[in-house]
């Protein structure tokens, strides 16, 4: 838990820019170019979500380190509408946009670790993590 | 910002350098699609060489801009998709089933002449 940086997700833009941060940050923090694209891949996914569903919020990026592991820390934070039913949108396919509902499921599969608190009205905390291997 | 399209033969040829956003995405798609119908080419090689993020939004446009070509006579083929592109993709569950691929933009152009000479 030492050091910590957040981007703003605001316009689209901010979604290339929060994606390449991250993965600088992986590669800084020693993940092979398949996990760096894999971390890159999940923000790209939670930002987009948080631009479309939310309309704007925050990725943070946390440098995670114990005595026998390297990791990234990612947490995508915003005070959206929020969602009813978080395993509904856990299944792959699910979108409420027209889009190929990979999104969430597909950052679950390329992380290590998922979690997820919604609550309707107030706004949704998505964190995740990776481990060096 | 505009991605370049060029033309060679009867083929268009397009070879993204930069990181997709996803006005850029859409955009490109709409230029593609015109670019079609105006030069009346049968065959589109996109190369993903310097590609080093598809996330689903991308994969969704390319994956449509091959169906929508397709509707208007035109085959299109991917090339160079990274190998850690390729097992993102997988993770996110994405298999661009229906769309053809190829290593590089050569094995890409074989590809294309074959199926449009069958
Ligand atoms: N930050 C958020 N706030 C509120 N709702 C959200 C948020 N993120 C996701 N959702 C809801 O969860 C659904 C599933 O999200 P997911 O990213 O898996 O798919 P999608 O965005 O619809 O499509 P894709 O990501 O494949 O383009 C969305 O359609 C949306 O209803
Ligand atoms: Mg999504």
């Amino acid at each position: 838990m030492d050091f910590q940086s957040c981007v703003t997700i605001q316009k689209e833009w901010d979604i290339v820019g929060a994606r390449q941060m991250g993965r600088n940050i992986a590669k800084e923090i020693g993940f092979g170019t398949v996990d760096q694209a894999r971390i890159a891949t999940a923000i790209s996914e939670l930002a987009r979500n948080i631009y479309l569903y939310a309309g704007s919020g925050e990725i943070c990026f946390e440098r995670l380190e114990t005595i026998d592991r390297k990791g990234i820390g990612i947490y995508a934070i915003d005070k959206g509408p929020g969602m009813e039913e978080v395993s509904r949108v856990m299944e792959d396919g699910f979108s409420t946009s027209g889009g190929l509902g990979a999104g969430l499921p597909g950052v679950k599969r390329l992380m290590d670790e998922f979690d997820i608190v919604s609550e309707v009205g107030k706004g949704t905390k998505i964190t995740v993590m990776k481990w060096i291997r | 910002m505009r991605i370049p399209i060029l033309k060679l033969h009867n083929y268009l040829l397009i070879s993204i350098q930069i990181d997709l956003d996803d006005k850029t995405a859409i955009q490109f798609q709409e230029d593609l699609l015109n670019k079609i119908h105006k030069s009346g080419s049968t065959g589109v090689v996109i190369d993903l060489t310097s590609v080093d993020i598809i996330d689903s939004f991308i994969a969704k446009v390319l994956g449509d801009v091959v169906m929508m070509s397709d509707l208007m006579g035109a085959k299109v083929v991917l090339t160079g998709i990274q190998p850690a592109v390729a097992m993102t993709l997988i993770d996110l569950g994405i298999h661009l089933h229906n769309v053809p691929t190829a290593l590089d933009l050569e094995q890409g152009l074989i590809k294309l002449r074959q199926e449009l000479e069958e």
